[in-house]
C-alpha cells in the first residue's frame, strides 16, 4: 500500500506509482543520477538477413517475431500528430492477438488517438505513459484507466529510457519513408512530417524496432534519421497517416486583436529588456501568439539590422522566412509544424535537423535550452509565486501533455504570454491546479492587461523600471483577473491519484487526482 | 401579459463569453433556474445566486429561467436576465451593479479624439477588452451594429459596461439611434458616467436641441452632474449643408464626424479609395467645425486589413484639418495615433517655435521672433498644439526645454 510524502515544493505524492517507487521533487537541480546508462542486449548480425531484407507482411507478423507478451511496452513517435494511423493500428492487431496489459508510450497523444479508449477500457492498454490528450485526459482523469498515467517532457522521455526507467520492450515507428533496411526518415513521400527526431531514442534504446512505412523506398534511403542497423522488421502498410493533419497547411499568426497586442507588448518587452539582440538564441511555438511574437521580434531584428544566431524549432513558415531573409543563421529543427518548414528542412543547408535526444535531455552532457535567450511558452494557469500549469485545466481536467514546455523552463528568460482570462476562466490565481513548473524558472508573465516579472529578476525589473510598458506585480494581475471574472469555486477533486507529473530529472512533481462527480 | 416568454442574449457554436436566456412568466410553481454553463465547475453556483436575486429583485415568485452560458462575465448575465424580464415585465426599476471606481473619470472639451472604437452593443466579448488597446475613446454603439429586433437587449448590455467594463480611461461614448427613436435610449446610458453621445443622421440644430433636453430632463431626474458632450455625424447631403448650424447648435457639441457610407450612398456616388466625391463634404465640415471652435472628426476606414491604406487615409485626412478617425477594429487605433501624430520635422520646428515664445516672454518682448523672422501668435498656438500632441503620445518629455536650451 502506497504512502504519501510531500516533495520539495510541497506537493503531497504517493510513494509509489504502478507499483515502482518514485522519487519526490527535491528541488531545482538537487537530483543527481546515479549507475549506467541503459543497454539493450547485444544483438548479431546472424540473426538478419545478409540481403538485407527485413520487410514482413504484416504488423502482426512483426510483432510475433518480436515476442509480443501480456504487460510489455510499446513504444511509439507522435510526428504525425493529429494524423497518426499507426498507432491506432498497433492497438487494433495487439488486440486481436489477444494481447492485455500494454504499458503504451508514446511521445505524445493527440485527439486521433481517443480510439484507443476502447482498449482502455477493455484492458489491452493497461495505462500510457507521455501524453494524455483531450478526450483520453478526460478518460484518465475521471479515473476509469487500469494503472496511473505518467507524464513527462520530450527531454524527461529521453531520460527516462536512457536512465533504464521505461524500457521499451518494442518501438513502433512510423516512417514516411523506409528502405528494406530499415533506414528511414520522415522527409519523403506521402505521409512527410519532416524530421523523426522524437524516435531516436526508441530506435536506440529499445530490444526490438519495427519500422512502418507507407513509402518504401530503395536501398539506401538517405538522411538515414533511423538507421537500419538498429531495427529488426519493417512493415508496409498502405497509410501511416492523414496528410493534411499531419502537418498544419495554414498555421497563421493569430487574428485576435487582444492576442496580437499581447504579442506586440511582449515583443517591445523583449527589446527594451535587451533579451533580443544581435546574435541572439530564440524559441518559440506555433500557437497563434507565439507565432506573433516571432513575427514582431523579426520586424524588430530587421529595423535594427540585427540578426538571430539560431531559432530552435517546431519550425513554421515564420521561422523558415526568417532564415529567408536573413535576420536569422540557422534552424535547428526537432519537428516541424507545416509545409514550408518540411520543404525547408529537405531545401535549405541552415535549416537543420536536431532531436530533442540532443537538446532536451537533462541527463546529457549539456542543454540547449539553457543557452536559449528567448523562450516563449503558453500555460493554462500561472500562480502568485509564478508556478506555471500546462497539463491541467482550472475544472481539474487533465487535456494536455507537457511536451518540451518543462526542458525549455532552463532558458535564459522564459517569458509566457497569457490572456488574463479565458472565457471567463481566471489564467492568473492564488494557486494552480497541477504544478508542472516550479515559479522560479519562469522570468516574465506578460498579459492583456499588464506584464510581470518575477522578483527574483532583480535585473529585469532594474531595466525595466522607466518602461512605459504596464508593468505590474503579479498580485495586481490576479487581482484585475478575479475583479473581471468573480471569485471562483475550487473544482470537486478527490484523492485517487490518477497520474503523476515528472520533472526532468525524473522525480515527481506533482500528481492529478480524480475528479468527483 | 399576452406573450409569456422571452429570450434575451446568443447561443452558437462560435459564441463565446456571453450567455442566452430563455424567461418564462407563471402563474404558479415557484421559480425553476436551469442553468448549462461551461464555467458551471467555476461559476455555477454564482450565475444561480445572481439569477435568484435578480428575479427576486423584481419580485418575480413563479418562473422558470435558463440560461446558457459560455462564459459571460457578472455585468453580462445580468444584462441577459435582465432584459429577458423586461419584455414580459413592465416595470421601471432598473437592476444595476456598482459603478467600477475605475470608471469615475471625467472627461473635457478639448479631449484628444483621434482615435475611438467601435464596438457593437450587443457583442459584449468584444466590450470587455476594448480599453487594452489605448483608443482614445470607445463607442458602444446602439445603432446600426445592433440589429433591430436586438436593440433592447443591447441598451442593458452597454448600460452594465458603462458600469462595470473598466474602458482604462478611454473617452466614454455611446452612438445612439437616429432621431427620434434615439431619444428613447437616453435614460439607459445618462446616468452611467457617460461623457460623450454621437447623435447619428444628424440634419439640424433642432435634432441637437431635442437630445440636450431629453438629456437635461433625465440629469436633473437622476441628480447627474457630469457634462454630456455630443457629437453630431453628418450622414446626408442635408446635414452637410447644416453643417455649422449642428456645429454650433450648443455648448455641448464638441466634434462632428462624417459617415462616408450613408453620405456617399445619399449623393448617388460611389465610394472610392481617393474619395473625391466627398471632397466637397469633408472641408465642408471641417470648416463648419473651425469656425464653430470644435473638432472635426472623419469618417471610419473599412478595410481592416489595409494597413498602409489607413496610413495613407489618415495622412490625407490630418491634411484637410481633421482630428480624428473611427476605428471598427481595434488594430487601426495605433495606425491612427501614428498617422495624426507630428512627423520629426513638425516636432522640431514647433520646439523651435515654441522655446522662442518662452524666451520672449522670460526677456519680456511683447514680439516673437526666430531668426530674422517674426511669429504671429496662431503660428506659436499652432506650435503649441503639435508640442502638447507630442507629449501625449509620447514622442516628447514634459520637461523637453530643459534639454532644447542646452542644444
Amino acid at each position: 500500500m502506497s504512502k504519501y510524502v510531500k516533495n520539495a515544493l510541497g506537493r503531497t505524492i504517493p510513494t509509489e506509482i504502478n507499483g515502482e517507487e518514485v522519487i519526490p521533487f527535491k528541488g531545482i537541480g538537487q537530483h543527481r543520477p546515479k549507475g549506467r546508462k541503459y543497454s539493450t542486449e547485444v544483438p548479431t548480425c546472424l540473426d538478419y538477413p545478409d540481403d538485407g531484407n527485413k520487410v514482413v507482411d504484416s504488423l502482426e507478423e512483426a510483432l510475433k517475431k518480436c515476442g509480443l507478451q501480456n504487460g510489455m511496452t510499446l513504444s511509439t513517435h507522435h510526428h504525425l500528430r493529429n494524423g497518426d494511423l499507426v498507432s491506432n493500428k498497433l492497438f487494433d492487431v495487439v488486440h486481436d492477438m489477444g494481447v492485455k496489459d500494454i504499458r503504451w508510450f508514446p511521445s505524445a497523444s493527440f485527439p486521433c488517438h481517443s480510439h484507443l479508449i476502447q482498449y482502455l477500457e477493455d484492458g489491452t492498454i493497461h495505462h500510457i505513459e507521455g501524453s494524455m490528450n483531450g478526450p483520453l485526459g478526460k478518460f484518465v482523469t475521471e479515473g476509469k484507466m487500469q494503472g496511473t498515467g505518467i507524464l513527462r517532457s520530450h527531454g524527461g522521455r529521453v531520460q527516462a529510457i536512457q536512465d533504464g526507467e521505461v524500457q521499451i520492450d518494442i518501438a513502433v515507428l512510423a516512417a514516411p519513408s523506409a528502405d528494406i533496411f530499415g533506414d528511414a526518415n520522415g522527409q519523403y513521400g506521402p505521409s512527410a512530417c519532416g524530421v523523426l527526431g522524437y524516435a531516436k531514442a526508441d530506435y536506440l534504446y529499445a530490444d526490438k524496432v519495427i519500422v512502418v512505412t507507407d513509402n518504401l523506398v530503395d536501398f539506401p534511403n538517405f538522411p538515414m534519421e533511423i538507421e537500419g542497423n538498429y531495427v529488426d522488421y519493417v512493415v508496409q502498410i498502405d497509410n501511416i497517416g492523414i496528410p493534411e493533419k499531419i502537418v498544419s497547411g495554414t498555421l497563421r499568426i493569430t487574428k485576435s486583436p487582444d492576442r496580437l497586442h499581447m504579442a506586440e507588448m511582449t515583443s517591445n518587452f523583449l527589446l527594451e529588456s535587451e533579451i533580443l539582440h544581435d546574435g541572439c538564441y530564440m524559441q518559440s511555438g506555433a500557437g497563434g501568439t507565439s507565432l506573433a511574437i516571432g513575427y514582431f521580434s523579426h520586424q524588430l531584428l530587421k529595423q535594427k539590422g540585427w540578426k538571430a544566431r539560431l531559432g530552435f524549432g517546431g519550425s513554421t513558415k515564420y521561422m523558415v522566412q526568417m532564415l529567408k531573409d536573413e535576420s536569422m543563421e540557422h534552424i535547428l529543427d526537432a519537428q516541424a509544424f507545416d509545409l514550408d518548414a518540411v520543404q525547408s528542412v529537405a531545401e535549405n543547408p541552415n535549416h537543420h535537423q536536431y532531436s530533442v535526444f540532443n537538446a532536451y535531455n537533462f541527463h546529457s552532457k549539456g542543454n540547449l535550452t539553457s543557452m536559449m535567450d528567448i523562450m516563449i511558452l503558453g500555460a493554462t494557469e500561472i500562480d502568485v509565486n509564478f508556478n506555471a500549469n500546462v497539463a491541467t485545466h482550472s475544472d481539474g481536467y487533465l487535456l494536455h501533455g507537457i511536451g518540451g514546455w518543462q526542458n525549455c523552463l532552463h532558458a535564459k528568460n522564459v517569458i509566457i504570454p497569457v490572456p488574463l482570462f479565458r472565457d471567463r476562466i481566471p489564467v492568473i490565481k492564488d494557486e494552480v491546479t497541477t504544478i508542472c513548473g516550479p515559479g522560479k524558472m519562469i522570468d516574465v508573465i506578460v498579459t492583456e492587461r499588464g506584464i510581470a516579472i518575477n522578483p527574483e529578476r532583480k535585473d529585469l525589473i532594474e531595466k525595466m523600471k522607466n518602461s512605459s510598458l504596464p508593468i505590474h506585480t503579479i498580485q495586481e494581475l490576479k487581482e484585475e483577473a478575479e475583479a473581471i471574472c468573480g471569485q471562483a469555486q475550487k473544482p470537486k477533486i478527490g484523492e485517487e491519484v490518477v497520474a503523476a507529473i515528472k520533472w526532468v530529472d525524473g522525480t515527481v512533481l506533482d500528481v492529478v487526482r480524480k475528479l468527483e462527480e | 401579459m399576452s406573450k409569456k416568454i422571452a429570450y434575451a442574449g446568443n447561443k452558437g457554436d462560435k459564441i463565446r463569453s456571453d450567455c442566452f436566456v430563455t424567461f418564462e412568466m407563471k402563474d404558479s410553481g415557484g421559480k425553476e433556474i436551469n442553468i448549462q454553463s461551461k464555467v458551471d465547475t467555476m461559476y455555477g453556483q454564482s450565475i444561480k445566486q445572481l439569477a435568484e436575486d435578480i428575479l427576486n429583485f423584481f419580485e418575480i415568485n413563479n418562473a422558470y429561467l435558463e440560461i446558457i452560458d459560455t462564459g459571460a462575465v457578472t455585468p453580462v448575465l445580468a444584462a441577459r436576465i435582465e432584459a429577458a424580464i423586461k419584455k414580459l415585465l413592465d416595470t421601471e426599476k432598473e437592476y444595476l451593479l456598482p459603478l467600477l471606481e475605475e470608471n469615475k473619470y471625467g472627461s473635457k472639451k478639448e479631449q484628444f479624439r483621434f482615435s475611438r472604437l467601435y464596438l457593437p452593443g450587443n457583442a459584449p466579448k468584444m466590450m470587455l477588452n476594448a480599453g487594452i488597446h489605448n483608443p482614445n475613446g470607445v463607442i458602444l454603439d446602439l445603432e446600426d451594429s445592433v440589429a433591430p429586433d436586438r436593440k433592447h437587449e443591447a441598451r442593458y448590455i452597454v448600460r452594465n459596461a458603462l458600469r462595470g467594463f473598466n474602458f482604462y480611461g478611454a473617452e466614454r461614448m455611446v452612438r445612439i439611434n437616429q432621431f427620434p427613436k434615439g431619444l428613447e435610449d437616453l435614460k439607459y446610458i445618462v446616468p452611467h458616467n457617460l461623457h460623450l453621445i454621437l447623435v447619428p443622421k444628424c440634419e439640424g440644430a433642432d435634432h441637437i436641441h431635442a437630445v440636450k433636453e431629453e438629456i437635461d430632463k433625465i440629469r436633473a431626474d437622476r441628480k447627474i452632474e457630469n457634462e454630456i458632450y455630443l457629437m453630431p455625424i453628418i450622414e446626408s447631403a442635408m446635414g452637410v449643408e447644416k453643417a455649422f448650424e449642428i456645429a454650433s447648435a450648443a455648448p455641448e457639441v464638441v466634434a462632428l464626424a462624417i459617415g462616408l457610407e450613408d453620405y456617399t450612398a445619399d449623393i448617388g456616388a460611389k465610394r472610392t479609395t481617393d474619395a473625391k466625391e466627398s471632397f466637397f463634404a469633408r472641408t465642408r465640415i471641417v470648416n463648419a467645425c473651425k469656425a464653430a471652435r470644435i473638432q472635426a472628426i472623419d469618417s471610419v476606414f473599412s478595410d481592416v486589413g489595409d494597413e498602409e491604406g489607413l496610413r495613407a487615409t489618415v495622412k490625407e485626412s490630418k491634411s484637410l484639418g481633421f482630428e480624428g478617425m473611427g476605428c471598427i477594429h481595434p488594430r487601426q487605433i495605433k495606425v491612427i495615433h501614428e498617422s495624426f501624430a507630428p512627423d520629426e520635422e513638425e516636432i522640431e520646428k514647433a520646439k523651435k517655435i515654441v522655446n522662442a515664445y518662452y524666451e520672449a516672454e522670460e526677456k519680456g518682448l511683447g514680439v516673437v521672433s526666430l531668426g530674422s523672422k517674426m511669429i504671429d501668435p496662431p503660428v506659436v498656438k499652432r506650435a503649441q498644439k503639435n508640442i502638447d500632441l507630442a507629449i501625449y503620445l509620447g514622442l516628447l518629455t514634459e520637461n523637453w526645454r530643459e534639454e532644447f536650451s542646452h542644444e
